[in-house]
């Protein structure tokens, strides 16, 4: 038991990771990377809320209707996110600035849906938690790993601290301003998948046509 | 009548949802690979948003805001706090209406759009544009006019990835960027181009 508990804690990370291999929670992965400190503060908010809504959904798994199942998700997700809303407001009210929307948009990040459909409907609580923490903890390894490349390469810092010392405050290293910018993260990520799918090839996709070789005469 | 337009052409082009804001994605990569799915789920998400977005707008403004509630003896309640749950309740009732009105009265359509729209309740998109709706504190003919020409430029947005991942599936991508890789790729590409948008002003 605390195998398979494990598995599913650890499968999400990499194996099968929310956003290189299911496309879930795409939006605001792209949107609030653009500093490492953001994408964390971010990360937590969707590991809190993936954990416990989770958890909630599968306590009452056999009580809900099938037939406003959805409904009822939507109104235990957003309570949550409610609650992070309003503690990132009253503890760190400059990040909320950042965020604005986007801690509003958890609710529908698909990744906390998504669980909750396809394990929390079907498994004990304690289970369900444990693979929602996952499935947070894979999405914010993302969100950390492009949050720490384009702080770093964008900006020259790390968390707000200085690690290249850029051209502009007289040190040497002339900043890449393209990766603060919100398309870069497109690349970065499209740039991962490719770097997990070259480690782990049995992610890659089948190919719809193949190239046809043509026998030389 | 001048700012609406301006309001519209921002919408649709300097401010794409999709493609500047980044809402609606997981739909808008995992749902664009043919053109004619695209653009029926494009026009899904166009009329949801022309809907939901004024309805939100309505209640923010009729019974959430600070002094909204004064007509009912309420002067000083502040219910904005409730504001997420409200919107994702709307959004998620219009849908469901939308599509009971559609399966009685146009049945054709229904047939076409009918998985789309159980899709368009977590579509980052909707909430997206309720949210900066509420945001920026438009009026009730902006809301509709941002409504509608969001959900324009989404569409927008949505086809002209299906027709370039049309073209792609031909080419000869290396394996490990096959699929999802060079669709993330693309998009970059195309939300770079639309960055050349941003300079506009009307």
């Amino acid at each position: 038991m605390a195998q398979t508990r494990r598995t599913y804690l650890v499968d999400p990370l990499v194996d099968n990771n929310p956003i290189t291999l299911q496309v879930l929670g795409i939006c605001s992965a792209l949107a609030v990377t653009s500093s490492l400190k953001v994408s964390f503060v971010m990360a937590l908010a969707v590991i809190f809320v993936t954990g416990f809504s989770s958890m909630f959904i599968s306590m009452l798994r056999n009580q809900i209707p099938s037939s406003i199942r959805i409904i009822v998700q939507m109104v235990i997700i957003a309570s949550l996110v409610i609650l992070v809303d309003q503690i990132l407001k009253a503890f760190l009210y400059e990040i909320s600035k950042t965020l604005s929307v986007f801690v509003g948009l958890i609710i529908t990040n698909c990744i906390v849906m998504g669980r909750a459909e396809a394990f929390a409907m079907k498994n004990p609580p304690l289970d369900s938690f444990v693979d929602g923490v996952g499935n947070g903890l894979g999405y914010g390894f993302i969100l950390m790993l492009v949050g720490t490349i384009r702080e770093l390469f964008g900006a020259g810092s790390l968390f707000g601290i200085t690690i290249l010392p850029t051209v502009n405050n007289g040190g040497w290293y002339v900043p890449n301003g393209m990766l603060l910018l919100p398309p870069s993260a497109f690349f970065i990520i499209g740039l991962i998948i490719w770097a997990f799918r070259s480690w782990k090839p049995e992610q890659v996709e089948e190919r719809e046509f193949s190239i046809q070789k043509v026998e030389a005469h | 009548m001048e700012g609406l337009l301006s309001l519209a052409v921002k919408a649709i082009f300097v401010e794409n949802l999709a493609l500047s804001f980044f809402l609606g994605m997981c739909t808008f990569i995992a749902v664009s690979k043919k053109i004619s799915t695209a653009i029926g789920l494009g026009i899904s998400v166009m009329v949801v948003q022309t809907i939901t977005v004024p309805a939100n707008n309505v209640i923010l403004n009729g019974l959430l805001k600070p002094g909204a509630l004064s007509w009912a003896g309420f002067g000083d309640v502040d219910l904005t706090f409730l504001g997420l749950i409200s919107y994702i309740g709307v959004i998620a009732a219009m849908v469901q209406i939308l599509e009971m009105i559609l399966d009685k009265y146009f049945p054709p359509l229904y047939n076409a759009l009918g998985i789309f729209l159980p899709l368009i309740t977590v579509n980052c998109a909707i909430l997206g544009g309720s949210l900066f709706m509420v945001e920026r504190d438009y009026s009730f003919p902006e809301s509709v006019t941002y409504g509608l020409s969001s959900g324009f430029g989404w569409a927008l947005a949505i086809t002209a990835m299906a027709g370039v991942r049309e073209k792609l599936k031909y080419s000869d991508i290396p394996d490990g960027l096959q699929g999802l890789g060079i669709t993330f790729i693309t998009a970059g590409l195309m939300a770079m181009g639309f960055m050349s948008f941003s300079g506009v002003k009307l």
